[in-house]
């Protein structure tokens, strides 16, 4: 991978962990109200069904896990497995779309 | 206790006469001419100037030349190590040939176009690239942030401490026209952003120098490189 590349990763991760900081306290916040106020799992999903708000919330905390996570995870598998080249980005492709595919499919669950 | 032998050597234990203002390079030197001949070991000014002398004592990287004894023994006893990091050749003497090589690497090596037929730069004291440059120029090349690095023990590709806060010293410098090829030699998995931001370079550095800073700035330069399409 060339040194642009390398570079853009760091800015996706650097970029993502600042969208994630913002994810985490907002749905950190959400579930200390959803608990301490004691919804039940159908006003929840009352609330989320239909709302575009909370889809595009945890869209977007979604997205940004498949996009961090993974950067995170080659540094990760090179320092401590030594796995490098393109059988470990290949991988980590996979690893990311998995994500964001398995959260998007929760985001849905709780939308549709 | 004093390490033989190469990679796989092991410790071999010394008595020394101890002194008042003694140095752990004192102890070192007291071996090699009083108790074993066949010690080797790295030194040159004895004053902290040259960056030979640093070995790992009580698992701690350190100028031995001016870490007194008082300081750091523990119960009377000292383990004396060679750097790590680093290939052993015998005993306390590392190869520093990786090291260095790093320097060039990083484009080290100051590159400017002014002939001797120029006036002087001009550069203000004061001037904010000056200034950083100030913070960071003293390094002695002692290799102690090196042995010091983690990243280094896990990715032996990474440049280092030493070497990149050299090319944040040459991307201060406002004589230097090499830049553009520095912050390429410098950017990605093998440079500046494979840094955890760990600071036990700065941490450790005898000089007080906070290569971690340096670091830190090559990043911003890289991404602001990368950001206007010049990397």
């Amino acid at each position: 991978m060339t040194f642009r590349n390398e570079t853009l990763l760091w800015m996706l991760q650097r970029a993502s962990a600042a969208v994630l900081v913002l994810c985490v306290v907002v749905h950190l916040a959400t579930m200390i109200y959803a608990i301490r106020g004691g919804l039940s799992a159908a006003e929840i999903l009352g609330r989320t069904r239909g709302s575009y708000g909370w889809l595009a919330f945890y869209s977007v905390f979604v997205l940004a896990c498949a996009v961090h996570v993974p950067i995170g995870m080659r540094a990760v598998l090179t320092e401590w497995l030594a796995w490098r080249g393109s059988s470990r980005d290949i991988a980590l492709a996979v690893f990311a779309a998995l994500l964001a595919a398995l959260g998007m499919r929760a985001v849905m669950g709780v939308f549709l | 206790m004093v390490w033989r032998g190469t990679a796989d050597g092991s410790f071999q234990t010394f008595e020394v006469p101890r002194y008042a203002s003694q140095t752990v390079l004192d102890v070192v030197t007291h071996i090699q001419r009083a108790l074993d001949p066949t010690l080797a070991y790295r030194y040159a000014c004895r004053v902290g100037m040259c960056g030979t002398c640093a070995m790992t004592v009580n698992g701690v990287a350190r100028w031995t030349c001016r870490t007194h004894i008082d300081k750091v023994a523990k119960d009377g006893a000292l383990e004396i190590a060679p750097l790590r990091n680093l290939p052993v050749i015998r005993d306390l003497v590392t190869d520093m040939g990786e090291f260095f090589d790093k320097w060039a690497k990083a484009r080290g090596r100051f590159e400017g176009t002014a002939t001797r037929k120029d006036d002087f730069a001009n550069v203000t004291p004061q001037s904010a690239a000056r200034v950083q440059v100030d913070a960071a120029i003293e390094c002695i090349g002692c290799g102690v942030c090196y042995a010091s690095c983690d990243v280094v023990t896990w990715n032996r590709d990474y440049l280092g401490p030493a070497a990149l806060n050299r090319a944040w010293t040459l991307l201060n410098d406002a004589r230097d026209t090499a830049n553009a090829e520095r912050l390429r030699a410098v950017a990605g998995d093998a440079g500046c952003h494979a840094c955890h931001t760990h600071v036990s370079c700065t941490e450790r550095c005898p000089k007080h120098i906070a290569p971690t800073a340096g670091i830190a700035g090559l990043k911003r330069a890289v991404v602001k490189a990368a950001l206007r399409g010049e990397l």
